[in-house]
């Protein structure tokens, strides 16, 4: 009983930490200065929320949070693999019409 | 009792899983560039949701459950390099450079050296 | 790989033959292959697959270290109020030949403390690496040598 009482002491806290992180990582994808720093945040939420969906299922029991987990995970990657094609294919000019100037920009191919 | 056991061991592990995925969204938000960003992202976050998973794998009442959440770990492990080596790859390419007081950029000479030779060569044959 | 391919289609006419597809079960049918292949085939060749075996299994265990190592190192960096960077990519000649043992290195290396692989050169020779600590370049390319790749040719070389 003080083991079950335990674990969901710290699936409380568990659950303020990946808020906090949420929150952390929301604002590098809303300040990041670059296209490709947003799409790392972007890809950085997705983990983030896999961990919360584990924590989930520690705290529920329910057999279909593992699911979920593998699912979001195969949709992170596509989307990361996407984005990059796009960065590869385009990034500069989208980001420079996004922005306008930013520091780092580096030289043109 | 083992029971009790492993439910204190799964709460210890959740606990360190998101300790480290807040290390790596700190490290997002506080660290100066895109590439040493992606260190913080690909290393600290895949950590922590590979051991709350690993957790889950722990408590869980059916082995069925238990042995999707390894194999969700591992798919993770394959995945993240990838993408992450994508991404990096990707904004090179597109001519993110680096912080700027990274201290050398190996990967940027080395192109730069190939469009110097193939520039230099260009004009040989249109000369001849 | 062609190597692996006895015991897998073994592990999947055990599971199939039981009648039950888990993943537990196709383990077990993995391991009584390794068993039936150790008696039928000649002793030499089963012995090098099963330390074949080992050395992999050293390998994984190598990089779950320096997976929850590099965890950590990222983590005091992240807290420490200033933040000591001296980052760059540095490239990395490469000893390992085919595209696997290449793709291999390039996410091991990826997932372990301060590397992040960037990009391979085109006549696959060099893997340029991003290091969060360009600091001591030497050591770096060392680590790499003498731990993983060493480690994969003694896994999966010929």
């Amino acid at each position: 009983m003080t083991g079950e009482a335990f674990l969901q002491l710290c699936v409380l806290v568990a659950f303020a930490l990946l808020s906090f992180s949420l929150l952390l990582t929301v604002l590098r994808v809303l300040m990041g200065p670059t296209l490709p720093d947003r799409v790392l945040a972007l890809d950085m939420l997705v983990t983030v929320s896999i961990g919360f969906i584990a924590v989930t299922g520690i705290s529920t029991r329910a057999a279909f949070n593992v699911d979920i987990a593998i699912a979001l995970g195969l949709v992170g990657f596509l989307a990361t693999v996407a984005f990059a094609r796009f960065v590869m294919i385009r990034g500069d000019s989208v980001d420079e019409k996004i922005d306008g100037d930013h520091p780092d920009g580096g030289g043109k191919k | 009792m083992t029971a009790s056991l492993l439910n204190y061991c799964a709460g210890v592990l959740i606990l360190i899983g998101a300790l480290y995925t807040l290390t790596a969204s700190i490290g997002i938000l506080r660290l100066p560039d895109l590439y040493t960003r992606m260190h913080a992202a690909s290393k600290s976050g895949t950590l922590g949701s590979c051991v709350m998973l690993l957790a889950l794998a722990l408590q869980a009442t059916d082995l069925s459950i238990a042995l999707r959440a390894l194999a969700g770990v591992l798919f993770f492990l394959l995945t993240v390099p990838i993408s992450s080596h994508l991404l990096a790859k990707a904004a090179h390419g597109a001519g993110f450079g680096l912080w700027e007081r990274s201290k050398l950029d190996d990967l940027k000479t080395a192109e730069e050296k190939l469009r110097r030779r193939t520039s230099a060569d260009k004009p040989d044959p249109s000369k001849n | 790989m062609a190597r692996y391919l006895n015991n897998i289609l073994l592990a999947l006419a055990w599971a199939a033959l039981t009648g039950s597809f888990t993943m537990s079960n196709f383990a077990f049918g993995l391991v009584l292959s390794v068993g039936v292949l150790y008696l039928a085939t000649e002793q030499s060749n089963a012995l090098g697959n099963i330390t074949r075996l080992v050395r992999i299994l050293s390998l994984s265990l190598l990089f779950v270290r320096e997976l929850v190592l590099s965890g950590w190192r990222v983590a005091r960096l992240v807290t420490s109020r200033d933040m000591k960077l001296v980052p760059g990519i540095f490239a990395y000649p490469l000893k390992v030949e085919t595209d696997f043992e290449i793709t291999l290195l390039a996410n091991l290396i990826t997932l372990t403390p301060g590397t992040l692989s960037v990009d391979v050169s085109d006549d696959r020779r060099t893997l340029y690496v991003h290091a969060i600590d360009c600091s001591d370049i030497d050591e770096a390319r060392r680590d790499i040598e003498q731990g993983f790749e060493r480690k994969i040719m003694e896994a999966f070389g010929r």
